[in-house]
């Protein structure tokens, strides 16, 4: 394992080495310390490493990340894995606003609590929150699952497109166009896959589900558009 | 004045007597009609039809005894551009000062992206990506890309930021600063709703907001996570539409922009709510100067390289952007139209859907006869990309022996040698927003005033 402290090393100059990594890389674990809440540690990380950052991490830590697996011992900042590709990013803490923004792929694990904004425009990302989020979490989404274990704040799932969002909580608010759905065998077996992947202890059974109601696919001036 | 009936001693009223309402215009009723027959505002493409204090207000000064012309043909008049220069590793070196400006696969067809890279790389210049992400055919025939991120991300992912040559962070756009964009569901074929991870078929309606950063100083947080992520290698651009442009462009310095765009209110969009177009903004005239005395205040000019956009036609308007200030200018409804959109060859399918060649502007409904803005497989095979890539060469070529005309006679080498005091204005608006004297006169309003 490589020993990275951020007191005595710039972030540029970790970013620069996890970007040199491939398959015929020696090393493939990294332990960063002392990242005192500095920011895009981590980002862009295109290999399959396991990067474990001890303590807390500022904005956009794991951003885009393809195929590195990176666990934040701390809290996260804003932007967290913002547009994940692939990969799992797990946060032991609380993550702050805009978690997995418009991530296209992999897994996101809050094991705490999520702030505004988690999962805005996500595109095929899964995020697993063991706590609660707060208000216009999945805002545009358009692909992908939430699974929420606690609470959610207001206009959860507003303006959505095709995404499911599981919570077991309450929810202050449903967003617009977004309405409860029916719990089927395929989106039960979806949520226990996602519950294992994240090592989040939760009854399936405790969960509803949430998505588009698709009234907003199509402005209905559409067909009576006139020259 | 209504018609009255006939009078006996003079005969029937012409039409030509009668008095349109300035207020009530024939245009204003038609459009309460419509929306009384609709209940929804009015989509289109393209950019302001208003008229507005533009660069033919403006008049170059050629030298004749206090100055010395430049011979007007064989005389060198350097046209490059280096844009990037502040903190990126790999800046653009550029051949002319006119680029390309994002329009997207989605709204315009892969044939028409793929017609502007060859274009540009042909005149040693950059096109750009836009709403929709970057395509194969686009990033192979473009010699230099600009990558845009904008407000949705669609098909952002890291491997093609790593491909681009730089990255164009849209802020705002001229035709709608403050709005989304807008793709109606005639133009969500399979492979756009793909790249876009949309279902086909649906109107989309992007994000007016970034999703990960809502102000400038985490905007220069996340401008580091690109540098990062493409280890610094790469200029990083800022866009906005032309608004409150002294602090947007000082914002966009602070949060660390080695370019900034600033797009006027006469740029063009695929499609958006016509009030938006006409309504929002301020004509690039007065923008250019602005932005440039905005960088000179903070001693960032030609630190921070500055493009202009916004119903460039021409090399006039170019040189004249130059002139006040800019590094570059970039081109988007000229371009379509040198592509061949609005062409007189497609009169008649125009004539069928309610327009004309030269007023055709409802890009969102995917019909485009000229194979340019739609998706419809079998009209974009009317577009030859090797042809549209030799017209945008040939328009490129032109507006810069325009510019280098207009340079020489102003006495300069470079195009960038050209000056403010190269100009008079027409109007005393134009006078006004260029800050340049009235023809005739040193003065301009506001001149040598403390306000």
């Amino acid at each position: 394992m490589t020993e990275i402290d951020l007191d005595k090393s710039e972030v540029r100059e970790l970013n620069s080495m996890l970007h040199s990594l491939d398959d015929k890389s020696s090393e493939s674990s990294f332990r960063v310390i002392s990242p005192k809440g500095k920011h895009n540690i981590a980002v862009g990380v295109d290999a399959k490493a396991d990067i474990t950052i001890e303590g807390h991490a500022g904005h956009y830590v794991g951003g885009m990340n393809k195929h590195a697996n990176i666990t934040v011992t701390g809290n996260a900042g804003s932007g967290l894995a913002e547009n994940i590709m692939s990969g799992v990013v797990r946060v032991k803490g609380n993550s702050s606003q805009y978690t997995g923004a418009t991530g296209r792929g992999g897994l996101i694990v809050v094991e705490g609590d999520a702030a505004a904004r988690c999962g805005i425009s996500m595109k095929g990302v899964d995020i697993v929150v063991g706590g609660s989020v707060g208000h216009m979490c999945a805002f545009l989404g358009q692909s992908g699952n939430m699974v929420i274990c606690g609470d959610a704040g207001d206009a959860l799932g507003d303006s959505i497109f095709e995404l499911q969002i599981f919570v077991q909580g309450k929810i202050k608010s449903l967003g617009h166009d977004c309405e409860e759905k029916d719990m089927g065998p395929e989106q039960m077996a979806k949520l226990t896959e996602l519950l294992d992947k994240a090592q989040i202890k939760a009854d399936p059974q405790k969960f509803k589900l949430y998505g588009p109601a698709r009234t907003l696919y199509n402005f209905k001036i559409d067909n009576a558009y006139l020259p | 004045m209504n018609k009255p009936s006939v009078n006996e001693e003079t005969g029937p009223v012409e039409d030509s007597a009668l008095q349109e309402s300035y207020i009530w215009s024939k245009q204003t009723i038609q459009e309460i009609q419509r929306a009384a027959t609709e209940g929804i505002y009015s989509i289109r493409g393209g950019g302001a039809k208003r008229k507005v204090p533009h660069f033919d207000d403006l008049l170059f000064l050629g030298a004749s005894m206090s100055r010395y012309p430049l011979e007007g043909y064989r005389e060198k008049c350097d046209t490059n551009v280096t844009l990037g220069t502040r903190f990126a590793k790999k800046p653009l070196h550029l051949d002319i000062p006119i680029t390309i400006a994002g329009m997207s696969f989605g709204a315009l067809s892969a044939q028409a992206k793929d017609a502007l890279g060859k274009g540009a790389a042909a005149m040693g210049t950059t096109t750009t990506t836009g709403d929709g992400g970057m395509t194969q055919e686009e990033r192979a025939s473009s010699k230099t890309l600009v990558y845009q991120m904008l407000p949705s991300r669609y098909g952002m992912n890291p491997d093609d930021l790593r491909k681009a040559d730089a990255i164009e962070v849209v802020c705002g756009q001229g035709a709608k600063p403050g709005g989304g964009g807008m793709l109606l569901g005639q133009k969500i074929s399979d492979r756009v709703a793909e790249m876009r991870t949309l279902p086909k078929g649906i109107d989309q309606r992007s994000a007016c907001r970034h999703p990960d950063w809502t102000g400038p100083d985490d905007l220069e947080i996340k401008i580091n996570e690109i540098r990062e992520i493409t280890d610094w290698e790469k200029p990083i651009y800022i866009k906005v539409g032309a608004t409150r442009t002294r602090y947007d462009v000082q914002l966009a310095c602070k949060a660390g922009a080695d370019v900034i765009v600033v797009d006027g209110m006469q740029g063009g969009t695929a499609a958006t709510q016509d009030v938006f177009i006409e309504q929002v903004g301020i004509p690039t005239l007065p923008a250019v100067r602005i932005a440039v005395d905005a960088l000179k205040e903070m001693g960032m000019h030609r630190k921070v390289q500055l493009i202009v956009s916004g119903g460039i036609r021409n090399g006039s308007d170019v040189a004249k952007c130059m002139a006040l200030g800019a590094d570059a200018v970039a081109i988007g409804m000229a371009a379509l139209y040198a592509l061949g959109d609005n062409s007189q060859k497609y009169a008649e399918e125009y004539h069928k859907m309610g327009s004309a060649p030269g007023y055709y502007d409802a890009y969102h409904l995917g019909r485009c006869p000229a194979g340019i803005t739609t998706q419809d497989p079998e009209l974009a095979k009317r577009f030859d990309p090797e042809l549209g890539g030799r017209r945008i060469k040939n328009l490129l070529q032109t507006m810069i022996l325009e510019a280098q005309t207009l340079a020489r006679a102003c006495g300069k080498s470079h195009l960038h040698n050209l000056e403010p005091e190269d100009l008079v204005a027409l109007t005393v608006e134009a006078a006004a927003m260029a800050k340049v004297p009235l023809a005739g006169t040193d003065w301009y309003p506001g001149k040598d005033s403390s306000y």
